[in-house]
């Protein structure tokens, strides 16, 4: 269908009986349609992909660290804003990627599409006829038979039937003849290769759109719920509302980290109770490559740590008792960790907060006065720790982290050093106003990540479906054989020319000669009366 | 015996093993030296008879053998018998660090890439056996496979120890040995293709070096993509494997790690070289060339990912 578009006056004169406007648009679009989804183009696609995909291994990516993002930053003033302008932190995810991916989509529908319905007719449409001269044929040669040429096309028909031909016969000019094809599953598995690849790449997508993930430290005795507000990073898709996250709460009970004597770590476990708040609880033990798995979400341990306990008495007697922060460890072979415990609230009539910085290692030990962590088992545990008082600056409306104190309170002034310790578990600084910090012992916490991703087991599915459509495709072959039977120059018997063409998998050469080997055995015991003779190979050139 | 007398038995055969593929290399340059006279006779043959097509004739099975010189050819089963027995101890390697350790043998960087060469050796051998006229590439398959142990024994050496948690589950031995199945199958294919390239140069059929007496670029070609069709299967399922594992070790099942772009990067060459060398335009030495580029992929994921990039793959264990 077309549409002629009104003669415009104005435009140049167009070359004698030129198509029209719209019809030169269509045809530009229709060209380019067709260079976009041929498979040289899907390949050079791909060759993008991968090449795009390059700058992401090489540069740090926000996706996998925010901080090596910003030492690259304070390392390189001048070149990182203009790497970050062309997306290069954000390879994964910026437009240029997307453009790539998108138009590989594009082109693998415009390509995979008409060949899945050509395929599908093949499957119902016989075997072409044979081609005029099949001597000419790579794979061809004559073999003679006493039969008379139909007697001797049936014993053919038969042999290749066996071998799960498709075998159609046709009456000709030239004498009857045979066409007779298979393989056609490797076709289907190059169909099957490439829709699998579709689907995983709409998989992928959709898993971006509407998935989910959020992390959370968490303390035994301790708990989170599904909700983007608690947990302490978190990023989703675009299309993920916050208020449709499954409702699901987890509590850690007990953490479990163990070791060998060389203090590799060898397993850890965390005992977690959890469930809907409104339902039943459930509990359970999670640990490294055992997730829990619920409704298509998934609970993990990422990490574990030490979360030193304080209890702090103020002057006036007001005490808080076992207050544990988790502190992150810094070196993962030994747990020395750092952390800070923020008391912004310290009740009526107290004007001034009380934070304490500190260094926690799991087995302690003291040389010249600095504290060092000489095991990651928790057999002697010390923290050194310095107390501020004074104004935390947690309301000043800039945002800062839960495991540090602001430096620039403490330049400011606004926060100041009152005392400095090295502690055991039971001992306890005084300040010079009377407060007393004492360090009451340990729990372990847990790094707990939550994840959701609606694709997963579609990109699970389409990826098995890859393979298997792949070692279809690679392993299989695609042959086709054609036989004419005529009658010999003297009258008694059929000089049959047969000939095979044959795609993929290996040498076609020795597979016709064993054919052919094959077909003359059985042509000769369908006629035991006459004496075998060879078949007559023309040469090849 | 105990196990760290069987650690050490293993880095024992370790040396066993580059001593025997050396007397193998030794014994590969002696066949190729024999075959030098061979080579004339055929020359003189093809001059008398007016077909001069001395390669065409090495190439043909039944002919190659036939025109093959005592000399060359006990030469030539020395030097199999011996890689085999290189690659028994080879084995040995790796079988003394599992019992020794208690877990299978590719653990770390070190078990890892020494595993890699034993899989190529393991598949030139076959190849090697079944068509005679490829034990030709002996040479150019031992000088590798020694330079990498070498460089394994030296640079990616760590002491049998246990693994750490994350790899105690039954996906290592799915993921990793399909890893290192794919990857020792595409060493043998990217050495095939190296050789192909130089034996295809135009001018490389005159001479009479070292080059000549390679199988034909035909032979050669077939080979790389014999073996590149096997390998990417199992490569495929490595890098799906390696998903699957990585959904429940580290939460999510693709992430864009250092070692998940590059493992796709190489997916993505070796589709590259099994369509380029079904494509007019890019048969011959331009595939040839993509299948290099996808080896040279491999030792880079291999390599530099793992020693100078930081990723959650990092169970390299070098220090
Ligand atoms: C325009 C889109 C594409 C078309 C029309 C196409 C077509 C084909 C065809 C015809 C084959 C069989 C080759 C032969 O004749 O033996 C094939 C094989 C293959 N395709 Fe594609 N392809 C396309 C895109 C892709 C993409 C994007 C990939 C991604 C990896 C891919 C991977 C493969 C692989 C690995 C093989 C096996 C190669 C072989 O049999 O030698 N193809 N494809």
């Amino acid at each position: 269908m077309s549409v002629e578009a009104p003669a415009r006056p104005a435009t140049p004169p167009p070359p004698p009986s030129g198509p029209s406007a719209g019809r030169r648009v269509g045809a530009l679009l229709l060209r380019w349609w067709r260079r976009l989804t041929a498979m040289r183009t899907a390949i050079i696609l791909l060759f993008l992909l991968a090449l795009a995909a390059v700058p992401g291994s090489l540069l740090p990516q926000r996706s996998l660290s925010q901080n090596n993002v910003r030492q690259y930053f304070t390392d390189h003033p001048d070149l990182a804003p203009v790497l970050d302008d062309l997306y290069l932190f954000d390879v994964f995810s910026s437009p240029w990627f997307a453009a790539i991916y998108l138009l590989l989509f594009l082109s693998l529908i415009g390509c995979v599409l008409p060949r899945a319905a050509e395929h599908f007719r093949s499957l119902r449409t016989p075997p072409p006829p044979a081609p005029r001269n099949l001597l000419r044929l790579p794979d061809s040669g004559r073999l003679d038979s006493s039969l008379p040429p139909a007697a001797a096309l049936d014993v053919v028909e038969e042999e290749l039937r066996v071998r799960r031909f498709r075998v159609v016969r046709r009456e000709t000019a030239g004498g009857p003849e045979l066409s007779a094809e298979k393989g056609y599953l490797k076709e289907t598995g190059n169909l099957l290769f490439h829709l699998s690849l579709l689907a995983l790449l709409l998989g992928l997508a959709g898993g971006k759109m509407w998935g989910y993930e959020g992390s959370i430290l968490v303390t035994e005795g301790q708990g989170f719920c599904n909700s983007f507000q608690q947990y302490d990073t978190y990023s989703s898709g675009p299309l993920v509302d916050s208020g449709d996250l499954s409702s699901m709460c987890v509590d850690l009970e007990q953490f479990r980290a163990e070791y060998e004597e060389n203090l590799t770590a060898s397993s850890f476990t965390a005992d977690i109770r959890y469930g809907d708040p409104q339902g039943e609880e459930r509990k359970t033990t999670i640990g490294v490559n055992e997730p829990l798995r619920i409704d298509g979400d998934r609970v993990y341990v990422t990490g574990h740590g030490f979360s030193p306990t304080f209890s702090v008495t103020l002057p006036d007697g007001t005490a808080f008792t076992d207050v544990a922060t988790p502190f992150l460890p810094t070196d993962q072979r030994t747990l020395a960790s750092e952390g800070a415990l923020k008391l912004p609230d310290l009740g009526a009539g107290q004007d001034d907060q009380l934070a304490i910085e500190g260094f926690f290692a799991p087995t302690g030990l003291l040389q010249g006065g600095v504290l060092t962590s000489v095991d990651p088992r928790p057999l002697a545990p010390q923290v050194a720790i310095i107390a501020y008082q004074g104004y935390l600056g947690l309301d000043s409306g800039l945002p800062q982290s839960v495991y540090s104190l602001d430096r620039s309170q403490i330049e400011r002034g606004r926060l100041t050093e009152v005392g400095a310790a090295n502690l055991r578990v039971g001992e306890s600084l005084d300040l010079p106003d009377g407060t007393q910090v004492t360090f009451t012992g340990y729990k372990e916490f847990a790094a707990l990540q939550y994840s959701h991703d609606p694709g997963q087991l579609w990109v699970l599915a389409a990826a098995v479906a890859l393979l298997g459509g792949l070692l279809g495709l690679l392993l299989l072959r695609r042959e086709r054989v054609f036989a004419r039977a005529g009658s010999a120059p003297d009258g008694s018997g059929t000089v049959l020319t047969i000939a095979s063409l044959a795609r993929g998998g290996g040498e076609s050469g020795p597979r016709f000669t064993e054919l052919s080997d094959e077909l003359r055995a059985a042509l000769t015991a369908a006629a035991p009366r006459t004496a075998p003779s060879d078949p007559e190979v023309p040469p090849r050139d | 015996m105990t196990d760290s007398s069987l650690a050490e038995l293993s880095n024992t055969l370790f040396s066993v093993s580059v001593a025997l593929y050396s007397a193998a290399l030794v014994a590969y340059c002696a066949e190729l030296a024999f075959g030098r006279r061979r080579r004339r006779a055929e020359e003189l043959v093809g001059a008398e008879t007016g077909q001069g097509g001395g390669v065409a004739l090495a190439d043909r099975p039944a002919a190659g053998t036939a025109a093959e010189t005592p000399g060359a050819n006990r030469w030539g089963v020395v030097a199999l018998g011996v890689t085999v027995l290189g690659a028994l101890t080879h084995a040995g390697v790796l079988l003394t660090r599992g019992l020794a350790t208690d877990r299978l043998p590719w653990g770390n960087m070190y078990e890892f890439a020494t595993a890699v060469v034993l899989v190529a050796v393991v598949a030139f051998v076959v190849f090697a056996v079944r068509s005679p006229n490829l034990r030709h590439i002996g040479v150019f398959m031992m000088a590798p496979v020694i330079l990498s142990l070498v460089a394994i024994g030296l640079g990616l050496y760590t002491e049998a120890a246990p693994v750490v948690a994350a790899l105690r589950s039954y996906w290592l031995a799915i993921h990793v040995t399909a890893a290192i199945l794919g990857f020792g199958i595409f060493m043998v294919s990217g050495i095939a293709s190296v050789l192909y390239l130089v034996r295809s140069r135009p001018g490389a059929e005159a001479g009479t070096g070292l080059v000549s007496r390679l199988p034909s670029p035909a032979a050669l070609d077939r080979l790389a993509h014999r073996t590149a069709v096997f390998g990417f299967p199992i490569w495929t399922f490595a890098v799906i494997a390696g998903a699957i594992w990585a959904e429940a070790a580290w939460g999510r099942f693709w992430g864009w790690d250092p070692k998940e772009t590059w493992s796709f990067v190489a997916w993505v060459v070796y589709a590259a070289y099994l369509h380029a060398r079904t494509t007019a335009g890019w048969r011959g030495r331009p595939a040839a060339w993509v299948n290099v580029v996808g080896l040279a992929v491999m030792i880079f994921n291999l390599t530099f990912v793992n020693l100078v990039s930081t990723g959650l793959h990092s169970y390299a264990g070098v220090d």
